[in-house]
Parts: C-alpha cells; structure tokens; sequence
C-alpha cells in the first residue's frame, strides 16, 4: 500500500505539468492580447514597451520555464519566508497580476476563506442530508419515502444552481424578504447579531450548493446501500440474532461507505468549479469571482495559477480517493 | 415455472425481436415515460412552434413592454415588449440544438477514443493517460477561457451567431467526451474475447468490419444512456456559459441568455426569470428520466423481471 501511495504520488507530478503546460499553451497562443484594452491614445511604442514590460518578449519555452520557476520555486520559498521570517526569497520574481500588479498568491490567499465558508459549508451541509436519505431510501426500498427522496434527488440533479439560487432571491429576499441576496463579505462577527446576520446570510448560498451535492451524493448512497443489503453477510448477521439497528449501521452501512466516500473525495474539487455559478448569483467575491473578473481583464498570470491550483485541487482529491479506496477496501490493494 | 409460461399469454406468440424487449420494459418506467413525452412536446415546441405562435420574437412594442401574463402575451413581455413565449420558443430552438449537436459530436468522440483504446493494444496506454489528464482538467474554468479568448477570431470568421454556436458546440463536446471513452473501452475489451469474434477473425474478416458489425452495436447501451446525459450536460453548460455571460449575444436569445437577462428585473418582476428557468429545469429532468429509465431498459440483468 505505501509503496503504491508512493508511485501514485510521484505520477501525479508529470501530469501536473502537463496540465500546466496545456494552460499556458492554450493562454499563449489564443489570439488575445493583454495590450488590447489600453486606451487608444497610447503610441504603439510605447505599447511594445509595455508589452516588453509584461515579459512577452522572450520566446514561449524559455517563459514557461520561468513560470514553472516562479509558481514551483519562487512562490514556497516566499512563503517559507513569511512563516519562518528567514531570507530564503531574496529578491525572486513573485507571479504577478496584470490588473493589480500585486502577487498572484496573495489575492488568491485573500479571496479563499469567502470560497472556504460558502462552499465548504456547503458541502459538509450537503453530504450531512444525503447521508440519512440514502441509508432511509434503500432500507425501506420503493416506500413513500424512497419515492420522494429519489423524485427530490432527481430535480436538485436536474435544475442548474444558476436557476435554484435565482428561485431561492426571488422567494426569500424579494417575497419575504427574510434574507439578503448579496453575500457582503466585509461583514465581520463580533457579537450575537452579527453572528445571526452572518447565518441569514449564508443559507441560501449554501442551501443552493448543498441541494445539488446532496442530490448526486444521496442517489449513490442508495445505490451503494442496495448493492449490500441482500449480500449473505447481512443474513448472517439478522440470524446470529443482531439487532436490525446494527445490522444496519454497521454491517451494511461500513461497506456501503466504500465507494461513497470516494464519491464525496472526489466531489470536493468539482464543489470548487461549479460554486463560480453560485458565486456570482449571490455575489460572493470569492475564487470564481476572481477567475471570471481575470478573464474578462485578460490577466493572463491570474487565469493561469487560477486555473492551475484548480488543476491541483482535482489530480490531490483524485489521488486522496484511490488512497482512501485501497485502505477502506482490504479486497482491494494495488501491490 | 408453469406460471411464468402462461403469463405473457398473447406475447409468447408474436416474434419478439431485442428492441420490443427493450419497449416493454422501458414502458413500465413511468418517469422515464413522461420524460419522454415532455422531451417530445419541447422538440415539436421548437420546430413547430414558431408556426403556430407567430409573433416576432424581435419585434418591440414598446407600448406593451413589462406586461405580465394576458390573451396577447400569455407569458407576458420584456423590458423592450418582445414577447415572452416567442423568444422562449426560438431560445429552445438554439439550447436544443446546442444540446444534440455536443451530444452527437462528443458521442462520436467518446465513442471512437473509447473503441481505439479498446480494440488496440498499443494505444490502450496513450489514450487512457490522455482521458485520465483530460479528466483532471478544471473544466467549467477552462471552458470560460477558451470562449473568452476565441470568440473573437470566430465571430469574424463564421459570423456572430454561428461562430458562437460552432465554439459552444466543440467546446462543450471536447471536454465531456471522457466517461464514454471510459464506458465503450472497458465493455470492447471484454467483447473482443468472445467466441464471436474470434470466429469473424478466424475467417478473416478485417478489423474495421469486426469493429463496426460486431463490436459497435454491442456496446450501443451503454452510448446511448450516454447520450441522454450527455444532452442535459450541454444543455446545461450552455445555459451556465450564457449565464455567466460569456455565451451567445443578447439579440439571439437562448434559455440561459433570457434567463441572465431576465435577472436585472428581478426585484420589480420576479416571474419573469421563472419560465426560462422551468423551460431549462423540465428538459434535463426529462432527458435525466429518459437516461433512467433507458439504462434499466438495456441492462438484461434487469429486463424481464
């Protein structure tokens, strides 16, 4: 096991910067140009300056590499120097933004904890409701309730967050008027109120969020549950004279959990990608925010690491769920 | 045993042929039933429908615009006084059609990485490390980028409307051709060691034939229930792309783009986001019933039960 935790680790390195080498192909040769939306009065030389400026002057290998030394070298070591307070960075060329001219890593660094608490929250609210409705729906299989919880779990699969958020303003801010439709991210908690306010505030983005990952992560439960619950174990198991709780809870559901928990590994970097959409319908200034405002700029060096700690993000949820799978599993191991 | 024989009665006596199984048992799905029907009524909706409702979806009467629901606009109007169920009805046009031709392109795609990788031994490898990075890409921010930056040279080349459709179209299909891939790899290579196969090779059929006639319309199943998740998948990418407004231009309505725009108006005329949203909501949860109900129709372990 750990020398195939060893050989999966190590192969995720290459496709790593494979990944990172169709960025920055894909950014390079599309026909945009970071210069376009500079007033019209500028001269062209001066134009060709900035462009110079912006390092777009050297050919495309010898500024990959030193993209790859800045993300993979220059940003730890400057890093390490913020934590340690040793001078391990010197004067190395950070990655920095066009729009901002301020480090790329600092901006991602702040806009993270907005990301964290909406999505995170939602997905930890998310997996909480599947969890139950899965076990309920396949012990009590073609019941009312497995009926509803599977017609539930089919429509928040269905309806795209963009239209489940929007219905949620309309009902609760616009109707009712219970909870706000922007998310202020400047708001900070310091006592009960501000407490209270925070909570209003983070329902619906997170109830939005929470209803699509629960529907996908219920409707594998169920599965999972059903796959075990007429295995030999389970007979053996009622007729040793176990009570049917733990029958349930604890010779069907641990190997139930097998693959649902992979499931849910797995799901962690995509909560990321698909909370851009839940982001901007409740304006939360989080990761999205950021990746779709860089794009529309043509900040090059933002889009890039954005899209790369994405990247990261998928390939380590990736290598965590084959990890998890092999050590929950025994049948399992890849020696 | 006796009552399994006379069960079926009349049926035992006409020919059953495998696809009349597949109806029968597709038929005893009531969601997938429905899903089939409403899926149905919003393709004839499309095609049809512009005939029937003949208002312009482009023509502004101003004098009428915000109305809400009445005889002359039962789904009221816009901002401008176009009418509601006009543009929904040419917006269904485009989301439709941009959802059956990503699924078709991305299909055969799947389909042809998929049967390679399966069929060929030396580029099983290659093309599995190539779905696997494929995989592992961010996609929804990746598919935002590649719009931004390309719209540009193909709204010149093709046309605003078409060089839109065209990259939508690619875009969606070329990162959501890796589950099939997946699928069609892992069932060629169990059926190219049956029997039949081997016979079709021992009289020398060639390796394009042993594909097409023998290999292809075994894995069809598990295509086709690709293909229906494969229509909500585009339908709703592309509503999210228009969303995030980065998909088609605002005088070329499609569900996500009315639905954007429908949001500025949100605190003055709430119902307004409502119908492209139902109309986007009930086609995926029509064609998601349809995958259903098609992937135990298929499955024989199931049929016949």
């Amino acid at each position: 096991m750990f020398d195939y935790t060893i050989r999966r680790t190590l192969l995720a390195i290459p496709t790593l910067l494979f990944i990172s080498l169709i960025l920055f192909l894909l950014l390079d040769l599309a026909p945009g140009d970071p210069t376009a939306n500079l007033p019209l009065t500028i001269p062209p030389e001066v134009k060709e300056k900035i462009r110079l400026s912006l390092g777009l002057g050297e050919p495309l290998a010898i500024r990959y590499l030193l993209w790859l030394q800045q993300f993979f070298i220059n940003e730890p070591l400057h890093y390490l120097t913020e934590i340690t307070g040793w001078d391990l960075s010197g004067d190395r060329q950070r990655v920095l933004s066009w729009q901002s001219r301020s480090p790329v890593a600092d901006v991602i660094a702040q806009r993270i904890p907005q990301t964290l608490w909406v999505v995170g929250m939602s997905y930890v609210v998310g997996v909480l409701i599947a969890l139950p409705i899965g076990i309920i729906s396949a012990y009590r299989q073609y019941s009312w309730f497995d009926q509803v919880g599977t017609f539930v779990s089919m429509i928040g699969f269905s309806v795209p967050t963009f239209f489940t958020g929007v219905l949620l303003i309309v009902v609760f801010s616009v109707e009712l008027g219970w909870f706000p439709s922007i998310y202020d991210t400047t708001h900070v908690v310091e006592d009960w109120s501000s407490f209270v306010f925070q909570v209003k505030q983070m329902i619906m983005p997170t109830m939005v969020l929470a209803l699509y990952n629960a529907a996908q992560i219920s409707r594998f439960m169920r599965a999972s549950m059903l796959d075990n619950l007429n295995q030999d174990f389970v007979r053996t198991a009622r007729a040793k004279g176990l009570r049917e709780s733990t029958v349930i809870l604890v010779h069907v559901l641990r190997n139930s959990m097998i693959p649902v928990v992979t499931v849910i590994a797995l799901g962690v970097p995509t909560v990321f990608g698909g909370a851009i959409i839940t982001e901007q319908v409740f304006k939360v200034n989080g990761l999205g925010q950021l990746l779709i405002t860089a794009i529309q700029a043509n900040d090059i060096p933002m889009v890039q690491s954005l899209t790369f700690v994405f990247a990261i993000l998928i390939v380590a949820f990736n290598l965590i769920a084959d990890i998890l799978y092999g050590v929950l599993d025994p049948r399992i191991r890849y020696d | 045993m006796t009552e399994i024989s006379l069960a079926p009665g009349s049926r035992s006596t006409r020919p059953r042929s495998q696809w009349l199984d597949v109806w029968d048992q597709f038929r005893t799905h009531r969601g997938a039933l429905a899903g089939t029907g409403f899926f149905v009524f919003v393709l004839f909706g499309v095609t049809i429908g512009p005939f029937v409702w003949t208002i312009d979806p482009q023509y502004i009467d101003i004098l009428a615009r915000d109305s809400g629901m009445s005889l002359a606009h039962p789904l009221g109007t816009d901002q401008l006084g176009r009418d509601t169920l006009a543009r929904l009805i040419v917006g269904g046009q485009t989301s439709v059609a941009v959802g059956l031709t990503a699924m078709l392109l991305s299909l055969f795609l799947g389909t042809l990485v998929g049967v390679t990788a399966g069929y060929v031994r030396w580029l099983d490898g290659p093309l599995m490390r190539l779905t696997d990075l494929f995989l592992a890409l961010p996609l929804l921010p990746l598919l935002l980028v590649i719009i931004m930056l390309f719209r540009e040279t193909l709204r010149a080349s093709f046309g605003p409307e078409a060089g839109i459709f065209v990259l939508i179209v690619v875009v969606i299909s070329i990162t959501s051709w890796m589950q099939t891939a997946r699928i069609v790899r892992g069932d060629v290579l169990s059926l190219k060691e049956r029997e039949y196969v081997l016979a079709a090779v021992s009289i020398g059929t060639p390796g394009r034939r042993i594909v097409v006639r023998h290999i292809l319309p075994n894995v069809l199943s598990p295509i086709m229930v690709s293909a229906t998740l494969g229509i909500a998948n585009a339908i709703i990418t592309e509503s999210a792309l228009s969303f995030l407004g980065l998909g088609f231009p605002s005088d070329f309505p499609t569900w996500g783009r009315l639905l954007y725009d429908a949001i500025d108006y949100l605190q003055q005329y709430p119902g307004r986001v409502v119908w492209p949203g139902l109309a986007i909501s009930l086609t995926v949860l029509a064609v998601n019933y349809i995958g259903d109900g098609l992937r135990d129709a298929l499955d024989p372990r199931i049929r016949g039960r």
